[in-house]
């Protein structure tokens, strides 16, 4: 079950009256359960059969979904321009070029898509601080993905 | 075979190919506008990317970010249905380059036959009777033009080499009217396509269009699948179409359906395509020939019962046809209308809601439609919402069928073309058969003809 279907399970149930939504595919069972304040995310019944790269992505997942289910920062949201792989570095193992706090003004340089080979730097069309980064290093992004959000 | 293929279209043709593909067992990825996030195909796929905003131009046109979304989804091969980019040599040769295959022939064929001009010439190469003309591109010089239309005889037609599907074309009826004709029509090519060149053809005066449907694999095995009288068109568009087509003997099916066979083993042809053609006094004239799957596929499926989609798929996966010519019969009569989001006589186009929705059925009836109940019709793209096709026994059964079916068909919140279907299938010279390609524009008309 890969990041994008779960993000949307977690808005599906977060948007509606759902307490608790359970699914499985194939070997995979995912339940997310709402609770007073936060969406907790529980991916099992694959766990016990899963090699441990596989489970640790798994608890990676439930990491970052739980992550997402927070309600967003206030601010204004940049949204991906283009599909692509995000990547918070120019190359790997340097810095990253944004971090949450870090203050940005328009024009500088937040993250790189990659598609089809090319390397693109996306670009801040607004000025503020970086209240939150919604998306993973080396995570698929589709054309109106929220990246990040300015304040 | 393929585990994934991203379905780089929209509408009932992305819904198509998707069925296509979950019968085969293969994954889809379903690539979409923001004005499509809600689109059925988008709903049932596997994974769906966000390729760009509503207009084409950003979307469904935009290369890199079809390509972009096959690579991130790990897609093995890309369907590009028809319009957009499915006849664009450009795209097919990028998605090959970027590692992925095109389902659909090569892009050297494709830019072959993109050119009318040069397909023309190849057809004839190959035996392929074509349309009396200029046999090639026109001069520059108005006098050599002028020489060249002479020969012909008028009335002719200015076509742009790389136009096509009914665009970027005009009559001309006397030497008067004919220097002003080209250079517009010249005008209009370089703007519509980038490329002035310009043909001429004999303009018939009341043709039929029928076309030859062709199935073609990478082991140079080449199958006709009978032909389609695709008449009834107004504005160049075609609104209704059917298959057999009326009063072609079925030596002379065989026969013109061999010789396009044999053409695109000529030009090693891959996949599917139609060779169409203008029909007058028993004579059939090549006009052009369609490089992709088109939208009245579905009415040579009936007759044949061979689907052409997964034909494709198996085709691109390099598997060798498994019908031979022999094999293919032609059984019944089917007609497909095809639903617009308009106003019927008016043609204005029609978007938005649609409040209540009523699918046809019954025996005979397949309706080939992304639309639902409260689905909102985005005014992005083009108008069909759907298509109706009807079976039967005969071509009367057929017409009962339809005319029932359609009567059945709640549409509401948004026009559509179904009065306009109704009247044609009870249209007497509809019912009759055989009506030539100005026929419905004489009809539309006369309606609109204030009184």
């Amino acid at each position: 079950m890969d990041l994008r279907k779960l993000k949307k399970l977690i808005e599906l149930v977060e948007e509606s009256g759902i307490a608790e939504l359970e699914i499985t595919e194939g070997e995979e069972k995912v339940r997310i359960s709402k609770s007073s304040s936060a969406t907790q995310t529980y991916a099992t019944g694959a766990s016990a059969l899963q090699t441990p790269a596989a489970a640790s992505a798994a608890a990676g997942a439930a990491i970052s979904a739980s992550a997402v289910a927070e309600p967003l920062p206030e601010g204004q949201v940049v949204k991906s321009p283009m599909v692509g792989t995000f990547y918070r570095t120019s190359t790997p193992g340097a810095n990253p070029f944004v971090e949450i706090g870090q203050t940005v003004k328009v024009g500088d340089t937040l993250c790189i898509i990659e598609a089809m080979k090319l390397l693109n730097e996306i670009e801040s069309d607004k000025s503020g601080v970086i209240k939150a980064i919604l998306v993973e290093n080396g995570q698929p992004v589709e054309y109106g993905e929220p990246l990040f959000v300015i304040e | 075979m393929f585990e994934k293929i991203l379905i780089a279209n929209r509408g009932e043709i992305a819904l198509r190919i998707q069925r296509a593909c979950r019968e085969m067992g293969i994954k889809t990825v379903a690539v979409h506008s923001e004005a499509d996030a809600n689109a059925k195909y988008v709903k049932l796929a596997d994974e769906s990317v966000c390729i760009g905003p509503a207009p084409s131009a950003q979307s469904y046109l935009n290369i890199p970010a079809i390509i972009s979304a096959a690579e991130v989804t790990d897609a093995e091969a890309i369907h590009p249905g028809y319009g957009f980019l499915s006849e664009n040599a450009d795209f097919a040769e990028r998605v090959e380059r970027s590692g992925f295959v095109f389902i659909g022939p090569r892009p050297e064929t494709i830019r072959m036959m993109g050119d009318k001009v040069s397909a023309k010439s190849a057809m004839k190469k190959a035996g392929v009777p074509c349309v009396p003309g200029s046999n090639g591109a026109l001069p520059e010089s108005p006098e050599e033009v002028r020489a060249i239309i002479r020969a012909i005889g008028y009335p002719v037609i200015i076509k742009a080499s790389a136009g096509g599907g009914g665009r970027g074309m005009r009559v001309v009826h006397t030497e008067a009217a004919l220097s002003n004709a080209v250079i517009i029509t010249r005008n209009e090519a370089q703007a519509a396509f980038g490329n002035p060149t310009v043909y001429a053809e004999k303009f018939l005066e009341n043709p039929r269009h029928i076309e030859f449907q062709i199935l073609v694999d990478e082991h140079r095995n080449a199958i006709h699948l009978g032909e389609r009288d695709c008449s009834m068109q107004r504005r160049h568009q075609k609104i209704l179409e059917e298959a057999p087509a009326l009063g072609i003997p079925p030596r002379l099916r065989d026969r013109m359906g061999s010789r396009c066979a044999d053409a695109c083993r000529r030009i090693g042809y891959r996949g599917v395509g139609t060779f169409e053609f203008l029909f007058e006094k028993n004579e059939f004239y090549f006009i052009e020939m369609n490089t992709r799957l088109q939208v009245e596929h579905t009415v040579t499926e009936a007759i044949t019962g061979i689907d052409l989609v997964q034909a494709q798929i198996r085709v691109a996966a390099g598997e060798k046809l498994t019908v031979r010519q022999r094999d293919v019969s032609f059984k019944g009569h089917a007609i497909e209308c095809r639903i617009n989001a308009e106003d019927p006589y008016k043609l204005t186009p029609s978007a938005g809601r649609i409040t209540q929705y009523h699918a046809p059925g019954g025996p005979g009836i397949r309706v080939d439609s992304h639309i639902y109940h409260n689905y909102i019709v985005p005014p992005y793209y083009d108008s069909m919402i759907g298509k109706v096709i009807a079976y039967g026994d005969t071509r009367d059964q057929a017409i009962a069928r339809m005319r029932i079916a359609l009567s059945e068909m709640v549409v509401e919140g948004i026009n559509t073309n179904i009065p306009l279907h109704l009247d044609l299938l009870s249209d007497a010279a509809f019912l009759n058969g055989s009506t030539p390609i100005h026929y419905l524009e004489q009809k539309l008309a006369n309606y609109n003809k204030p009184s």
